[in-house]
């Protein structure tokens, strides 16, 4: 794949342009959970609400199951910014979610540091099963950062 | 070990997915993958026709696994499995990917761009699917109880077809009283009984059912736990006591049937509020059901009535884009009544293209046969009202008369308001249950998954999902109360068994993952003279938490590990 998405036709449908030949976007992978994020993730799409189409999804079934070696590992292999759409007091497993998954972004953050990579390139927000506009606004913002702070992003 | 074939179906979804993602491209970049023995494009890989492909494939080339890369996994998933499963493979040896709600529709403004990301996500699924084992499933008890939230005619019919089914119901309503917006109504359309009347018959039933328990007054105020086993605490107030008291209840599946609201004109819509003489439609059915001889308003006898169709529905700016549905046949309906109860009624109906299929035919016919005058505007040029010198004027430009412009001077206007999502209510919120862009609840699938939502365990009735008349909200009723009951029947359910893993040359025991277990799955224990963490599969939910805090990563969920994920993003970056 190319570094950034281009488009062979004009926007039409959207009040912002993502992704059309000659603008770039970020490549952003989401983690997002089975029961609570994903729904809100497809319904942007029925909802036919775009956001940058280098934002790919891996459904896990909690946010506090994610490794922090699966978020480096994305860094390594090119990813420009990485996203857990925490399932938050929402989680089918509990309560205890919302701490876990802090947690692990905080010892994250940590080893992204060590290894000299921008923290700000791992966000997270809980979004819930009904969330399309926030994921959608959330996409949006953090692919506007990686732009301006990703000198790597190459032009189309 | 011999390498794996996978075969891969692309669907065009009709034209949801090929329309904008370039199918054929999609199946050109994936076919020479190594492990990909068969790469085809269907046009509806659902089709029974395509099904019975797949499975003749599997059997024919032995494939050791299959990919559909078509709608969201909610949707089809199991279906694929199925058919899995029809030719002898493995369920868990299929892997889906989604390219319409994630790609051919989230981009649907950039067809390359959707294209290039449907061409990783399948080569995501083929990553994942080099993984993929043969397992068995896991079973859960589940509660045979279901918590029917609203008791109108939608969540009483509910209520009695899974009380027949010896199903216990919890019925809750928040008002004081059963029956929900029926009740309001006097006759209807097309039996003799009054709503109150259906109300009270459906209520005198549900009293026949020991199992069904009726909660007025109540409200779910708190919901844990997840399909077969949903903890809800509902709190029932007195009149004595507006704190209520709090009862706990467990249930396996919730059907939702909490209706709507009636649209409010804003202030000015249609004259709305500029004079007396302008009312909408549910305060125009009162005064026909309750009045006798004349049919009075503000003390004035009334003859010539106005009715403007569409307020608050078919907008074409605005959020209540849709069709209330029921609101033509009831107009109708009130105003054959109405003529037919008082003497000298001049009926004159507004409409922008009347919507009474099937049956409601029948009483548009007969209000056409007693002279009602229909003038008809497109959406553009609807008719307006003109109230001045306690005089109300309704004009059109008729398109019926090649855009005559007609004016009728009525005693009463009446605003033909249609259904909107209730405002009032907390339990989308709680149960997390997805709105479409009417702001109605939402179903998985209009048409193959209808009264089921994205959330396991819980389905929907009647007009809480979108406007349905009476018989519609009782067909969805029935529906829902079949499907959560059929969750429940067998006392359980099949879960998946993606559970966690334990390597135990890797594990050192040093009890974290017994620490972030919140099922206290993790068992310590010796093996071959080494002590390492065990996982107790009856009780671990696959959830994952004790794999992030493993320092040695010993620890890995089925399905979910990280040799998959990471092969997930080699094809994604």
């Amino acid at each position: 794949m190319s570094d950034t998405q281009e488009s062979m036709i004009n926007n039409t449908n959207s009040g912002s342009p993502l992704g059309v030949r000659g603008t770039k976007t970020a490549k952003i992978l989401v983690f997002s959970t089975e029961k609570i994020s994903d729904p809100a993730i497809d319904m942007a799409g029925l909802l036919k609400l775009h956001y940058p189409p280098t934002v790919y999804t891996i459904s896990v079934p909690c946010s506090s199951g994610i490794k922090p070696s699966w978020i480096l590992y994305a860094y390594e292999k090119g990813f420009d910014g990485v996203f857990i759409a925490a399932d938050g007091s929402d989680c089918v497993y509990g309560e205890s979610c919302t701490e876990k998954t802090g947690h692990l972004m905080a010892k994250t953050h940590n080893m992204m540091k060590e290894k000299e990579i921008d923290p700000a390139r791992l966000r997270m927000a809980a979004i819930c099963s009904v969330c399309s506009e926030s994921f959608v606004k959330q996409m949006r913002n953090f692919n506007e950062y990686l732009l301006k702070t990703r000198e790597t992003i190459p032009n189309p | 070990m011999k390498p794996k074939k996978i075969g891969v179906y692309i669907c065009h979804c009709g034209g949801n997915i090929s329309d904008y993602v370039d199918v054929e491209k999609v199946r050109q970049s994936v076919e020479g993958e190594d492990v990909v023995f068969i790469a085809k494009t269907t046009m509806f890989a659902c089709s029974d026709a395509n099904q019975r492909d797949m499975v003749e494939d599997i059997k024919q080339n032995e494939l050791d696994g299959v990919i559909v890369a078509s709608c969201s996994p909610k949707l089809h998933l199991l279906t694929f499995r199925n058919v899995s499963v029809r030719a002898d493979l493995n369920k868990y040896t299929y892997v889906h990917a989604n390219i319409r709600e994630q790609a051919s529709w989230a981009h649907s403004d950039n067809k390359a761009a959707a294209t290039e990301k449907a061409i990783h996500l399948v080569k995501a699924a083929i990553a994942k699917s080099r993984y993929a084992q043969a397992l068995e499933t896991n079973k859960i008890k589940t509660t045979k109880a279901v918590a029917v939230v609203g008791a109108g005619v939608a969540g009483m019919k509910a209520a009695i077809t899974l009380a027949q089914k010896d199903t216990h119901v919890f019925l809750i309503e928040k008002m004081p009283a059963v029956g929900g917006h029926v009740a309001e109504w006097g006759s209807l359309f097309s039996t003799n009984e009054t709503g109150s009347e259906m109300v009270n018959r459906l209520y005198n039933e549900v009293k026949q059912y020991d199992n069904i328990s009726v909660m007025t007054n109540s409200e779910v105020i708190e919901n844990k736990g997840s399909v077969g086993n949903i903890m809800l605490k509902v709190r029932t107030k007195t009149e004595n006591d507006n704190e209520g008291h709090i009862a706990e209840i467990n249930v396996g599946s919730v059907l939702m049937a909490t209706g709507f609201d009636h649209y409010t004109p804003e202030e000015g819509e249609f004259g709305y509020h500029s004079s007396d003489k302008i009312i909408t439609l549910p305060e125009f059915k009162r005064m026909v059901d309750t009045q006798n001889g004349k049919l009075v308003h503000n003390g004035k006898e009334v003859k010539n009535i106005a009715y403007i169709y569409c307020v608050g529905s078919r907008q074409t700016e605005g959020e209540n884009t849709y069709c209330s549905r029921n609101c033509c046949t009831s107009t109708i309906h009130a105003a054959v009544t109405a003529k037919n109860k008082f003497a000298g009624i001049h009926n004159f109906h507004f409409t922008r293209g009347l919507r009474t299929y099937g049956k409601q035919e029948i009483i548009y016919a007969e209000s056409l046969r007693q002279g009602d005058i229909y003038l008809q505007s497109y959406e553009e040029d609807p008719a307006t009202v003109i109230a001045e010198n306690n005089k109300v004027i309704v004009k059109i430009n008729d398109i019926l008369t090649s855009g005559k412009e007609l004016e009728v001077e009525a005693d009463l206007v009446v605003l033909v308001t249609g259904m909107v999502p209730r405002t009032d209510s907390n339990m989308g919120p709680l149960f997390k249950i997805p709105k479409g862009r009417d702001k109605f609840f939402t179903e998985v699938h209009m048409k193959l998954r209808p009264v089921e939502t994205v959330i396991d365990g819980i389905t929907i009735a009647g007009t809480c999902q979108g406007p349905k008349n009476i018989a519609e909200s009782v067909n969805s009723a029935l529906s829902a109360a079949t499907k959560s009951y059929t969750i429940l029947n067998k006392g359980e359910l099949e879960t998946d068994p993606l559970v966690a893993t334990i390597d135990p040359e890797k594990c050192t025991w040093c009890g974290a993952c017994e620490e972030a277990c919140p099922f206290d799955a993790i068992i310590k224990t010796d093996k071959n003279g080494k002590t390492i963490a065990e996982i107790n599969n009856t009780v671990c939910k696959g959830c994952g938490m004790c794999a992030p805090v493993c320092d040695p990563d010993a620890v890995n969920l089925i399905a979910c590990s990280s040799k998959e994920i990471m092969s997930m993003i080699d094809a994604l970056v």
